[in-house]
This record gives C-alpha cells, sequence and structure tokens, in this order.
C-alpha cells in the first residue's frame, strides 16, 4: 500500500510541475526548455527552510515566491528573444541553475541537501496535501482557459504582432505567465522535496525539463486534461519499467519528436479525432 | 482641429532618407488617401504611425495626445485602428473569436483583472455583426485557413472596427484583390466613411483611391509631392512624372 500511495504522490507533483508548465508553453506559447530550474528553486528554497525550523507550509510558500521571482527574471528575457531562441535561453537557465547549485557550499554541492524533515502528515497525508496543489493548479488552469486573460494568451500565443494591434500589453501578459507558472513549479518542487527528503543536483537535471516538457507536448500543448494524463503515464513508467529510467533522455526525446511530426495536438488532439462533436473541429490543428 | 496630425517627421535608416520633413493631417469625417510610388515612404509612414518605426524627428498626434513616444498598444487604446496589409488573423481562433476579442478590448486591458472576467457570449454576437458590416458573417465560424483572401482582409477590417477607433488605417487592403472584389471592399469603406468612420487610406490602386477618397497625399522619395483633391493631384505632372518614372501609372496594385 505504502508503495502506491508513493506512486500517487509522484504522479501527482508531476502533474503540478506539467501543469505549470503548460501556462507557459501550452496556454501563452513561450517554449521552455529549462522548467525544471524553477522546481529547483523551490526545492531548495523550502527544504533549507523547513532545516532551519521553518513551518512547512510557510516554506512551501517561501519555495513559490523565489521561483515565481526567478521566473520573472527570466520572463523579461522572453521579452527580447522569441521562439527557438527563446528555447535556447532558457535550456541555458537550466544549466546556469545546476552550475550555480553544483558549486555552493551553503547549497549542499555535489551531495545537495539530506535529512529533510518530515512534514509529519504521515503518507496518506502528504498525499492529500499534494493532491490539494493538484487542484489548486487544475482550477487555476481551467479558470484562466475560461477568462479573458485565456483568451488574451491564446492570442499572443498565435501572433505576438497582431496581439499589439488589439491593444493587448503583450510583454505584462508573458510576464504574468511565467510568475505563474514558474511559482506553481516552485510549489512542484517543494512538494518533491518533503516526498523524497532528499534532493541533489542531479535531481533536476536537464533530462527533467524535457520530461517536463514531453508530458504537456504528449498531453496536447495547452490541453489540461490531455496533460494531467500523460503526466501520469509518463512519471510511473520509468517507476515501472527500470530500462525506461535508463533511457530517459532517448525515450522523452524520441516520443517527443514523435508527436510533433505525427500528432502536434498530442493525446488531446488524438481524443478529438475520435470525437468530432467536440467544441473545436480538428481542422483547427492544420495548418498552424 | 485635426484628428491626426503628422508634423516634419523625419525618419533615416543609417544614411538612407526613408522620411523627410513630412506633413499631413486628416481631418475628423474623412476619407484620406495616402499613395505614392514604390519605395516613396508610405509603409514607414504606416510604421511611424502604429509606432512600429520611431520618428527621428518631428510630431505625430492623435487629438492632444502625443504619439511618439507610446508602444502600439496605447496607440491602440487612444483609438488608432489598424488593418495590416499582410493579413494576419489568429489562426486557431474562428473569424468572429478573432473579432469578438477586439469587440471586448476592455476585459484585457488589465491583464491581472482579465482572470476574473468571464464569458464570452454578449462580446461574440456583437462580432457577428461586424462581420455583417463588411460582408462575412456567413464565414463566421470558419477557421482563417478555410476562406479566401478578400475575407481575410475584410477580417482585418472587421476586427479594427470592433475596437470602434477614433481613425482606421488601412494599409494596401485592395492589394492582391480582383477588380470585383477591389470595388465591392471600396464601397464597404465608403459605406464606412458615410457612417461617420475617419479613415487614412494607404492604396496603390489609384483608379479606387480617386473614386472614394475625399482627398490625397502624394509621397515619392521620403518628401510630401502633392496634396489635394484626388482630380487635381492625379493631373499634376510632377505626381504623373513620379508614377511614370517607374511604369506604374496605370497598375491595379
Amino acid at each position: 500500500m505504502g508503495y502506491e500511495i508513493s506512486l500517487l504522490t509522484v504522479m501527482g507533483i508531476s502533474i503540478i510541475g506539467s501543469l505549470s508548465l503548460n501556462l507557459i508553453t501550452g496556454f501563452c506559447g513561450q517554449v521552455s526548455l529549462g522548467h525544471i530550474a524553477f522546481v529547483g528553486i523551490g526545492a531548495y528554497t523550502a527544504s533549507l527552510l523547513t532545516k532551519a525550523a521553518v513551518p512547512f507550509f510557510a516554506a512551501l510558500a517561501a519555495g513559490m515566491l523565489v521561483a515565481g521571482i526567478f521566473g520573472v527574471v527570466v520572463g523579461f528575457a522572453s521579452l527580447r528573444v522569441r521562439h527557438d531562441f527563446l528555447a535556447i535561453t532558457t535550456m541555458g537557465v537550466n544549466f546556469v541553475f545546476l552550475g550555480v547549485v553544483r558549486q555552493q557550499e551553503w547549497l549542499g554541492g555535489e551531495l545537495g541537501v539530506s535529512s529533510i524533515p518530515d512534514p509529519g502528515f504521515g503518507k496518506v497525508g502528504f498525499l492529500l496535501v499534494v493532491s490539494a496543489g493538484v487542484l489548486l493548479v487544475v482550477l487555476l488552469s481551467l479558470q484562466i482557459r475560461r477568462s479573458w486573460m485565456g483568451y488574451a494568451f491564446e492570442a499572443i500565443a498565435g501572433d505576438e504582432d497582431t496581439a499589439r494591434m488589439l491593444g493587448l500589453d503583450v510583454a505584462r501578459y508573458k510576464l504574468i505567465a511565467f510568475a505563474l507558472g514558474t511559482a506553481l513549479a516552485g510549489l512542484a518542487g517543494g512538494l518533491y522535496a518533503h516526498h523524497v527528503r532528499f534532493i541533489y543536483p542531479d535531481s533536476f537535471a536537464f533530462v527533467e525539463s524535457i520530461t517536463l516538457l514531453a508530458m504537456v507536448v504528449v498531453g496536447g500543448n495547452g490541453s489540461i486534461w490531455g496533460v494531467m494524463l500523460a503526466s501520469a503515464l509518463l512519471s510511473v513508467l520509468p517507476q515501472w519499467f527500470q530500462f525506461i529510467d535508463d533511457y530517459k533522455l532517448l525515450l522523452y526525446g524520441g516520443l517527443l519528436f514523435a508527436v510533433m511530426r505525427f500528432s502536434p495536438g498530442g493525446l488531446a488532439g488524438i481524443a478529438q479525432r475520435w470525437m468530432p462533436q467536440g467544441p473545436k473541429p480538428l481542422v483547427a490543428k492544420e495548418g498552424g | 482641429m485635426s484628428l491626426l496630425e503628422i508634423r516634419d517627421v523625419s525618419v533615416r535608416f543609417g544614411g538612407v532618407h526613408a522620411l523627410e520633413q513630412v506633413s499631413l493631417h486628416l481631418n475628423p469625417g474623412e476619407l484620406l488617401g495616402l499613395i505614392g510610388p514604390n519605395g516613396a515612404g508610405k509603409t514607414t509612414m504606416l510604421r511611424v504611425i502604429t509606432g512600429v518605426v520611431r520618428a527621428n524627428e518631428g510630431v505625430v498626434r492623435l487629438k492632444d495626445k502625443l504619439l511618439n513616444a507610446l508602444p502600439t498598444h496605447l496607440r491602440v487604446r487612444l483609438g488608432l485602428g489598424f488593418a495590416q496589409q499582410l493579413v494576419r488573423p489568429f489562426k486557431e481562433m474562428t473569424l468572429l473569436e478573432n473579432v469578438a476579442l477586439a469587440v471586448g478590448c476592455q476585459h484585457t486591458r488589465h491583464p491581472w483583472r482579465s482572470i476574473l472576467k468571464t464569458g464570452r457570449k454578449p462580446e461574440l454576437s456583437e462580432a457577428r455583426e461586424w462581420l455583417a458590416k463588411v460582408g462575412i458573417a456567413d464565414a463566421a465560424d470558419a477557421l482563417p485557413t478555410e476562406v479566401p483572401l478578400g475575407f481575410l482582409k475584410r477580417l482585418e477590417v472587421a476586427r479594427a472596427l470592433a475596437m470602434r477607433p477614433r481613425m482606421l488605417l488601412l494599409d494596401e487592403p485592395l492589394a492582391g484583390l480582383n477588380q470585383a472584389e477591389a470595388s465591392a471592399f471600396s464601397n464597404i469603406l465608403v459605406e464606412l466613411n458615410r457612417g461617420g468612420q475617419t479613415i487614412l487610406l494607404i492604396e496603390h490602386n489609384l483608379a479606387e483611391v480617386r473614386r472614394i477618397c475625399s482627398r490625397l497625399v502624394v509621397l515619392d522619395n521620403g518628401r510630401k509631392l502633392d496634396e489635394g483633391t484626388p482630380d487635381a493631384v492625379l493631373e499634376n505632372p510632377a505626381v504623373q512624372e513620379a508614377y511614370i518614372g517607374q511604369g506604374t501609372v496605370h497598375a491595379g496594385n
């Protein structure tokens, strides 16, 4: 039973992480190849704080705040570069994060942070905390999607210059997407750190950014339910099959490529093909 | 008082003078045509007005507001409506959704507050009226990839109109249309103008410009060559010379 609960907890944390990336990449159209860095920032911040006897939820909030602040800084970069250049910039953020963390004594260097305190909810209790986090992120995503913020994000993802012609403050919207997305990544990080109770730089390696992106793209860029399903699958598969864990980068990279090439709409796109009465016709995906 | 005032505007790209000391104004209710041969500086003038290019010298003013230092989206909020030459629809949205976003522009004005505003029904039904106004209501639920260029040109105009601009700036809306489409489109512009819409039209199609504009401004080599009623301007030997020099005096587009 403990194993299943742990599996569900990991799944929930993955969903928070991938939905947070979905806000930036799926909703607002800003590619990020370094999202795990913000998960890492949240994880380090929260765990160092609880080790300094700060209450768990306060530490979690602080992790979100610090990740969100760094997210806005990176968001400013997104105002200057677009598309593939943004992808390279954000990839760089991941490596800068790793480079800094590995060298800093007070962050534990290569050895990372160990004996992170148990928040004391028990395994089931912690799963409930994670579930509440998932619920929060899903509700936020749904609200954005149905609000005019989502409408504006959709426009910016489609064509920034035209969005400006409609009076949209494109820069502010992008910064909001980065702020929200990276703060929620920080939440995923704080939860992760207190689940495994031991973090080190490799927990936030580039391959983990690719994993998050694979969850978003395989699920269907921008689709809340698709991304949740893909995250659930891709987070447990490596736990069930050792060889998937060994070949993660190859496998997820290949998966990313295959989905982009053969079904750009991801799982959500495939589902739509089988349910043509959905809100948007399949042709929506053509040509774009 | 003129609605749009451009005074002594100069734009230089390196050593090239794209515009030199050009002045023009647009009166409320007017349908002004801005014409000139290729390379005359029309597009640069458009970009100075939209804010994509900043003037090195001179003044760009809308009513009493100085626009020079403002980014595009703030100029739009002050009442400039743009329809671009190369159509840029949001491809993942239907024509109706494209326009509804413009109708609800006050909901997206404050980014943080926009998350609290839900529901699009009133905006969608108003958007349908704008599409009807430019004659493409039948294609409301189609995607931009499914309709011909003429529809997309009209979509650009409907989207700009939906923001209820004080002035509408059109960049070669007739380019790429055949004669029948072009004259149908021009008639829509005349209709809008009669309804009180102020329009600045940048256009290559001299026949249509002559037919619908109340006044013309001619640019050539970055300078203002002439200004006046269409007949007077187009009879001006200097204007004809500028066009003949390019061999495009009667070019359709």
